[in-house]
């Protein structure tokens, strides 16, 4: 799973959609990998606006990140900072959780990552 | 041909012998390919965008999202939900580049709201109307299905879904269900009649108001052959109880018929309606 989807995924069970608790999700024993991937600027300046800064904070931090700034970059201020765009495009869409699991703050439901893939299948029970 | 989709699940039906069979079989690399250019074609994307592919297997329709090139609009990038492992594993194997997730789309699209631009499906939402277990209906997985994707998507953005219906009857309950969610929906048919139909399902999310025509499914299709739009606001129609003549409702409704019509109308206040007092 890579940081970005992180940032946009969020507990799959019926009982946590109402809870604040339930995005982000939280990193566990996660091993991490990095692909490289060709920069692709205006794509990211594209998802900015809609990037939760503050859970991608808490999710940097949590996989042992140096800490991101308090507030996000305005898509003007990222597209002339072509080291802060290496930085994000670096965070954001070249790792990967490869092994671990994503854990819900609110039910404490578990999502295992294996091989790159997190598993969101639900017993019907908690459909 | 029989249909799999009618007597099995799909990650039973795509096992490993199977996935690899669909995926190296180069008519279908090709079919698929083509499908999702079309499917491109109707979300007509400005520039480089974040897509959930619904159902993206072994990454056939995603791998055309990410090798647009700059002219294009593209490269996308794109997460991809699949409910078959052995269809990811073929993905993993061939190194795609979006990300992807073991999940099953009836149990809903679990991303916070308004992540994607876009979303695209080739060959895949049919599935949903199979499976009829003890504890699922096909009726409740493409509610969940549909719900989840309208509230995943932004304002304004777009879904085209390739499928393949069994017959007229699931292509109404599947553009129904989608119609229920608050999309608008029309339906566009390449080929229609010959053994090569493709029928396109394609959605958008209102960006506010219904009259701006940038959220209007009439827009999107508009000026195409055999496209069948299916409008909601229809429907409400019928399921309104009647308004009652000269009340707020009747006037906004009356506005919107005259407006419709090309005409000009005063705009809406919170005056539109009252008793006015005499004035001396
Ligand atoms: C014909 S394949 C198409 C794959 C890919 N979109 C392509 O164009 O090659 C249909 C895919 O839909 C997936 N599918 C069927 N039902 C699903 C469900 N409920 N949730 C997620 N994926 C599903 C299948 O596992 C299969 O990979």
């Amino acid at each position: 799973m890579k940081i970005l989807s992180i940032n946009f995924l969020s507990c799959a069970i019926k009982a946590c959609k109402s809870s604040s608790d339930s995005f982000p999700l939280h990193a566990k024993d996660a091993e991490l990998v990095q692909d490289e991937i060709e920069l692709n600027p205006d794509m990211i300046i594209n998802v900015l606006p809609r990037l939760d800064w503050a859970a991608l904070r808490t999710t940097s931090s949590e996989l042992g990140f140096p800490q991101l700034p308090e507030q996000p970059p305005t898509p003007f201020e990222l597209k002339a900072d072509e080291t802060l765009l290496k930085d994000l495009h670096h965070l954001l869409l070249e790792t990967q959780i490869s092994e671990g699991k994503l854990v819900c703050g609110n039910c404490g439901h578990e999502y295992a990552i294996k091989e790159g893939i997190a598993n969101f299948l639900l017993p019907s029970h908690l459909v | 041909m029989s249909r799999p989709e009618d007597t099995l699940a799909a990650d039973v039906h795509y096992d490993d012998v199977e996935a690899r069979k669909y995926t190296t079989s180069s008519r279908i690399q090709n079919i698929q390919a083509s499908m999702t250019r079309r499917a491109l074609e109707l979300l007509d994307l400005k520039g480089p965008s974040l897509i959930l592919d619904v159902g993206c297997g072994s990454g056939l329709s995603g791998e055309i999202l990410s090798s647009l090139d700059a002219e294009e609009g593209g490269p996308h990038t794109w997460i991809g939900m699949d409910v078959s492992p052995s269809m990811l594993d073929i993905a993993l194997q061939r190194d795609v580049e979006g990300d992807l997730m073991l999940a099953d789309i009836g149990q809903g699209v679990p991303f916070r709201a308004g992540a994607f631009d876009a979303a695209i499906s080739i060959s895949a939402i049919q599935w949903l109307c199979s499976a009829e277990t003890s504890d699922t209906s096909p009726a409740g997985r493409l509610t969940r299905f549909f719900n989840g994707l309208y509230a995943s998507l932004k304002r304004g953005g777009r879904a085209v879904c390739q499928f393949y219906p069994k017959n007229d009857q699931q292509r109404h309950m599947i553009t129904q269900a989608a119609v229920k969610a608050g999309f608008g929906a029309g339906l566009l048919e390449d080929d229609p009649g010959t053994k090569n139909v493709k029928l396109y399902l394609v959605l958008t999310v209102g960006g506010g108001s219904i009259e701006n025509n940038g959220g209007d499914i009439t827009g999107v299709v508009e000026g195409m052959e055999d496209v069948d739009v299916l409008d909601a606001r229809k429907q409400l129609k019928s399921n309104n109880t009647t308004v009652k003549k000269g009340s707020k409702a009747w006037i906004i409704k009356k506005k919107e018929q005259m407006e419709r019509k090309g005409k000009v109308v005063k705009s809406t206040s919170k005056f539109t309606g009252r008793k006015r007092r005499i004035a001396f």
